[in-house]
């Protein structure tokens, strides 16, 4: 049983291994056509200088319209589970 | 709290707010926006519950809180609406001359506040819930500790 564990952990390592020396490197993308549409457009067609900005309000609104539901439900939460109770008022 | 700290978190609220509101307003130009402008606002509420403690209209001021945050998520909403004659989220305004409309080109420019479309818009309206909704659950949580304490 122990053997086996230790032969188990010796492939984790041995993938771990093999994935770090076949990584593609970091900071050079194979494919940048999208990263180019948007720095080159997005200034453009949404108008705002934040390129962050216009890709989170504008071509990703659906992300940030998921935060802001997940904020708007997290304190609607906290705000039910701190409630004063009905018999106390 | 101390006088000093009651001193220093009252004057130290209007650089605060100012601070969270430009960070709103800039949004579209600077690093910034709703998110992180409604939490440098609902930390200044947070300075002020914990130096000068609760006061007996806390509890109608959470429901002004709650109100806030439920007419930001609406406002952002109907926002992302107005551009439905094309798709959801569409950019209508932006370039168009109106309200927030000067058109950009690529390329640095000094940045102007009267560009981005709809984009500040949504800022001001996700700020105001990220605001009240951090406000309001603060406020939430010391009136629960209040009434188990009395």
């Amino acid at each position: 049983m122990k053997a086996l564990r230790h032969l188990t952990m010796a492939a984790f390592f041995c993938f771990l291994l093999a994935g770090a020396m076949y990584m593609h490197g970091v900071g050079t993308p194979e494919r940048t056509q999208m990263d180019d549409y948007f720095i080159k457009s997005s200034q453009e067609e949404t108008g705002a200088n934040n390129v962050v900005t216009g890709i989170l309000f504008d071509y990703r609104g659906f992300d940030t319209l998921g935060e802001a539901s997940v904020l708007f439900a997290a304190a609607s939460g906290v705000i039910l589970l701190f409630r004063r109770k009905r018999n106390e008022q | 709290m101390s006088a000093i700290v009651k001193t220093v978190s009252a004057f130290m609220t209007v650089p605060m707010m100012i601070f969270g509101l430009y960070v709103i307003l800039h949004g579209h130009l600077t690093p910034g926006g709703g998110f992180p402008g409604g939490a440098v606002m609902a930390t200044a509420v947070a300075m002020l519950i914990a130096a000068f403690g609760l006061s007996q209209s806390d509890a109608r001021k959470k429901d002004a809180f709650s109100l806030f945050e439920s007419i930001g998520l609406l406002a952002f909403i109907a926002m992302a609406f107005v551009g439905l004659q094309s798709t959801f989220f569409a950019n209508v305004l932006a370039g168009h001359g109106w309200i927030f409309g000067s058109s950009v080109s690529y390329g640095p420019n000094p940045g102007y506040l009267e560009t981005g479309g709809v984009i500040p818009i949504m800022n001001f309206a996700v700020g105001i819930e990220v605001f009240a909704a951090l406000s309001a659950v603060m406020l939430a949580i010391m009136l629960h500790r209040r009434e188990k304490h009395d």
